[in-house]
C-alpha cells in the first residue's frame, strides 16, 4: 500500500509534481476570476468572442453538473441532454408567449406585462427549472438503482432519447388545447433575462449575458467544491470506489445515488434555463445524443471528478467547437484538396478525442489526485482481467 | 455463450403470504404480460373495429419478424461481446452501418450491378457483396477491439465504454463523409416490395424472404460453430472465466478477437440485408438500429445467443406495430420504454441468467 501511494504521488509517468506554496491555488483562482470578469470589456458589445465565451461558460455549468454524477458518484449518465431539454423548455413555458391564452406576469418589465402568455422573472424560471430537473433526475435515477456499471449508461441514454422524442413530437401532445412543446419549429422568441423587472438583456449587448453566465459558473463552482468536501461528497466518492464497501460502512446507497442524480440534474437545468433564454429559442433539434457526448467529452478531457479539470475541459472544448472548428480551421480540408468542411466532422473529432484520452491519459489533463490513485491501483476495474494483466 | 447452471426452483415456504406469491408470479410472467399488451390490445381493437379480422395485425407481426431478423443478427454481436468481456460494444451498430455502405457501394461501383442486370448476375453479385461486407465488418470490429478496448482491459469499467462511444462517433463520421448527411437511395435490386405469395391474409414480400434466407443459415452456422469447434469452446470457456481459461492454455486475446470477428461479420450481413430491404441507407441508421438491437439483446438476456435472436424478433414486432399504429416518430420512445421496464423488472432478460452487473 505504501509503495502504491508513493507511486501515485509521483504521478502516472513518474513525474514528481512541483511543490506549490499553499497560497498558490487560491491566488491563481482569484486571478482567473478577475481576468474572466474584465475580459468582455476589451471586446465589442456584440462580438463573436463574447458570444462564444458565454456559451463556453454555460457549458461549464453543464459539465460541472454532469461531473457530480459521473465524476463524483461514478454513475455514467449518457442522457444528460434530458436536463438541458427540460431546463430550456421551462424558459419556453414560463417566459414566452407560447401559452398565449394564459396571462401570468410576475416580476417582469412593463412592456412584457402587456404581452399574452406566461412571463415570469428569470430567477423564478431558474428555480422552477432546477426543481423540475431534480425531479426528473430522481425519476431517471430510480430504475438504475439496482443496476451497476454500463447498464446505468444504457438506461440513462434510453431516458434521454425518450425525452428527445417527446420534445420533438410534443406539438402532437395536447394538454387541454395547448401543445406540450413546439417540436422542430421551436418556441421563439423567449424573454431576455432581467433580474429586477427592468429592461431585459438583449442580443445587441452580450456583456450582461456573459456576466450572468460567469456568476452561475462561480456559484456552481462554489457548490461543487463544498459538496465534494462534504459528508455527501465523500459518500459519492466512496460509492464510486467500491459500492459494496461503501454500503457496509453505512453509506445509504439509494439516498446518496438519488441525491447525486438530482444535484447533477439541477445544475444542468439551470444551465438549460440560461441557454434557452440566451439562444432565444427552444427547438427539438438542439437536443441530440451528441450533446450528451459533447458534455461527457469535456469531463473526460479535464479529468473525471476533478473540478478545475472539468472547467478547463469545458472551456477548451467549447472554444474548439464554436470557434476553432467552424471559424479558424473549417477550410483546412479544402486546402488539402478534400471535399468537405471540418465542421461536419466535429463530433467525429470529439469521439476520437474520447478514445485517445482514455487510452493515453485516462486521468485527464488536470487529474484529481485521488482518481489517479484509483487508476494506478485498478480500483473499480474488472477483477478477473486485473489479475490476468498483473 | 450461456453459462447454464441448473438452478433448483425456489422452495416455497409453508404459509407463504399472498403478496410473496404475487411477486413471484410478477417476476416470472410480468415481462410476458407487458410484451403481449400491445398485440393483444390491437387484436381486440381490430376484431371489434370495422375490419372484424386480424389480418392487419398478422401482417404487422410478419413484417416484424422479418425486420426483427435483421435486428437479431446485430443483437447476437452485442451479446457475444458482452458475454466474453462484459462490455457494451457501443460501436457495433455503426459497424452494421458500415456493412450497409460497403455492400451497396461494392455492388454498384465495383461489380457494376444495377437495375438492368440479369437475375443471375444480381444473385451472384449479392452473394459476393455479402462475403465482402462480412469480411470488412469483421476485420473492422477486430481492429476496434485492438485499438480501443484491449489497452483498457485493466482500467475501470467505464473507460472502455467511453472509448466505445467515441469509436461510434468516429464511425458515424466516416459514414457521413462517405455518403453525405442525408439518406442515400440504393437500387432496388430485388424489387423488395414485390409480393411473392399470400397466406391467410399475410402478404409475403421478396424482402422478407431475403431476410430469412440470409439470417437463418447464418445463425445456425454460428451456433454450430460455437457449440462444436475448438475455438467456439474456447470462447465459451473464456466467457465463463478468463483466468481459468488462460491457465488451461487458451489464448484469451485470440479468442476475444475471434468473438469480435464473428460479431462484426454478422453485423456486415445484417447491413447488406438492411440496404436491400429498406433501399435507403444513411450514416445514422447504425445508431438507431444499434440501440434497438441492444434492447433486443437485453430483452433476451444479455450473453445468451438464443435470447438475442428471440429478443430481436420481439423488438422487430414491437417496432412494426408501433410504426403502423402509433406512428414511426414515437417508435424510439416505445422501444426505450420497454428497455427501461425490462431493466426494472427483469434485468436478466427472458432467457438469461442473473448477471453480476444486472442482478
Amino acid at each position: 500500500m505504501a509503495v502504491a501511494t508513493d507511486k501515485a504521488a509521483q504521478g502516472r509517468f513518474g513525474i514528481r509534481r512541483p511543490a506549490l506554496p499553499p497560497w498558490f491555488s487560491p491566488a491563481a483562482a482569484a486571478v482567473c476570476v478577475l481576468v474572466a470578469a474584465v475580459l468582455p470589456l476589451f471586446f465589442q458589445q456584440a462580438s463573436g468572442f463574447i458570444d462564444d465565451s458565454t456559451l463556453a461558460l454555460a457549458y461549464t455549468v453543464m459539465a460541472l453538473g454532469l461531473n457530480v454524477v459521473v465524476g463524483f458518484a461514478g454513475l455514467l449518465d449518457l442522457g444528460y441532454l434530458a436536463f438541458f431539454a427540460i431546463g430550456a423548455l421551462c424558459t419556453g413555458w414560463f417566459s414566452s408567449g407560447f401559452y398565449g391564452n394564459a396571462n401570468v406576469h410576475v416580476g417582469v418589465s412593463k412592456f412584457q406585462q402587456s404581452l399574452p402568455g406566461i412571463h415570469l422573472n428569470w430567477l423564478l424560471v431558474v428555480v422552477i427549472a432546477m426543481l423540475f430537473c431534480a425531479l426528473a433526475g430522481v425519476i431517471i435515477g430510480m430504475p438504475t438503482l439496482r443496476l451497476r456499471g454500463d447498464y446505468i449508461a444504457i438506461v440513462t441514454l434510453a431516458f434521454g432519447e425518450i425525452i428527445r422524442v417527446f420534445v420533438t413530437n410534443g406539438d402532437e401532445l395536447k394538454i387541454g388545447s395547448n401543445p406540450l412543446t413546439a417540436g422542430r419549429a421551436g418556441i421563439s422568441p423567449i424573454d431576455g433575462i432581467s433580474f429586477t423587472g427592468g429592461q431585459p438583456f438583449n442580443q445587441l449587448d452580450l456583456r450582461p449575458w456573459y456576466w450572468t453566465a460567469l456568476g452561475m459558473v462561480l456559484i456552481v463552482l462554489f457548490c461543487n467544491i463544498r459538496l465534494r468536501d462534504s459528508r455527501l461528497g465523500r459518500a459519492w466518492i466512496a460509492i464510486r470506489e467500491d459500492e459494496v464497501a461503501a454500503a457496509s460502512m453505512g453509506v445509504p446507497l439509494v439516498k446518496t445515488k438519488l441525491l447525486s442524480y438530482a444535484t447533477g440534474a439541477a445544475f444542468g437545468g439551470a444551465a438549460g434555463a440560461f441557454l434557452g433564454a440566451y439562444l432565444n429559442t427552444v427547438n427539438a433539434d438542439q437536443f441530440a445524443f451528441s450533446f450528451s457526448i459533447f458534455i461527457l467529452a469535456m469531463i473526460i478531457l479535464g479529468g473525471l471528478g476533478s473540478i478545475w479539470g472539468v472547467v478547463v475541459g469545458a472551456v477548451v472544448l467549447s472554444f474548439i467547437n464554436y470557434r476553432l472548428i467552424p471559424d479558424t480551421l473549417n477550410g483546412l480540408p479544402g486546402t488539402f484538396g478534400l471535399d468537405f468542411e471540418l465542421a461536419q466532422l466535429s463530433f467525429g473529432i470529439f469521439g476520437f478525442l474520447l478514445v485517445i484520452m482514455m487510452v493515453l491519459r485516462p486521468q485527464g489533463l488536470l487529474p484529481e489526485r485521488r482518481r489517479e490513485m484509483e487508476l494506478e491501483e485498478h480500483i473499480g476495474a474488472d477483477e478477473q482481467f486485473v489479475q490476468v494483466q498483473a | 455463450m450461456e453459462a447454464s447452471t441448473p438452478t433448483a426452483p425456489p422452495a416455497v415456504a409453508l404459509g407463504e403470504g399472498l403478496g410473496a406469491t404475487l411477486r413471484r408470479l410478477a417476476n416470472k410472467y410480468g415481462l410476458l404480460v407487458v410484451l403481449l399488451a400491445l398485440p393483444v390490445y390491437y387484436g381486440i381493437k381490430d376484431l371489434t373495429g370495422p375490419e372484424h379480422d386480424l389480418s392487419r395485425l398478422a401482417n404487422n407481426l410478419f413484417s416484424g419478424l422479418s425486420n426483427g431478423s435483421i435486428l437479431a443478427l446485430i443483437a447476437v454481436g452485442y451479446t457475444l461481446v458482452y458475454g466474453i468481456i462484459e462490455l457494451i460494444n457501443f460501436a457495433h451498430g455503426d459497424v452494421f452501418m458500415i456493412g450497409s455502405f460497403t455492400a451497396s457501394q461494392f455492388w454498384s461501383s465495383v461489380l457494376g450491378i444495377g437495375l438492368a442486370t440479369s437475375t443471375f448476375g444480381v444473385v451472384g453479385g449479392i452473394l459476393v457483396s455479402l462475403v465482402v461486407a462480412m469480411l470488412v465488418c469483421g476485420v473492422l470490429n477486430v481492429m476496434i477491439e485492438r485499438v480501443a478496448y484491449r489497452p483498457l482491459r485493466s482500467a475501470p469499467k467505464l473507460a472502455p465504454l467511453i472509448t466505445a462511444v467515441g469509436m461510434s462517433f468516429v464511425l458515424q463520421n466516416v459514414g457521413l463523409l462517405w455518403l453525405g448527411g442525408s439518406p442515400a437511395g440504393v437500387d432496388d435490386l430485388i424489387h423488395a416490395q414485390q409480393q411473392v405469395f399470400k397466406v391467410a391474409g399475410i402478404a409475403v414480400q421478396r424482402a422478407d424472404l431475403l431476410a430469412f434466407a440470409v439470417t437463418i443459415p447464418l445463425v445456425l452456422l454460428m451456433v454450430a460453430f460455437i457449440s462444436t469447434t475448438r475455438l467456439g469452446k474456447a470462447m465459451r470457456a473464456t466467457a465463463q472465466d478468463p483466468d481459468a481459461a488462460r491457465l488451461m492454455g487458451i489464448n484469451v486475446d485470440t479468442t476475444i478477437s475471434a468473438t469480435f470477428l464473428i460479431g462484426g461479420m454478422l453485423a456486415g450481413a445484417a447491413g447488406l440485408i438492411y440496404a436491400l430491404y429498406q433501399t435507403t441507407i444513411w450514416f445514422f441508421q447504425g445508431f438507431q438500429n444499434g440501440l434497438l438491437a441492444f434492447t433486443a439483446a437485453v430483452m433476451g438476456g444479455i450473453g445468451n445467443i438464443k435470447g438475442a435472436v428471440l429478443g430481436g424478433l420481439i423488438i422487430g414486432c414491437i417496432q412494426q406495430i408501433s410504426d403502423n399504429r402509433i406512428g414511426p416518430e414515437w417508435t424510439a420512445a416505445v422501444v426505450f420504454a420497454y428497455l427501461i421496464l425490462i431493466m426494472v423488472f427483469r434485468p436478466q432478460g427472458l432467457l438469461g441468467e442473473e448477471t453480476r452487473e444486472a442482478g
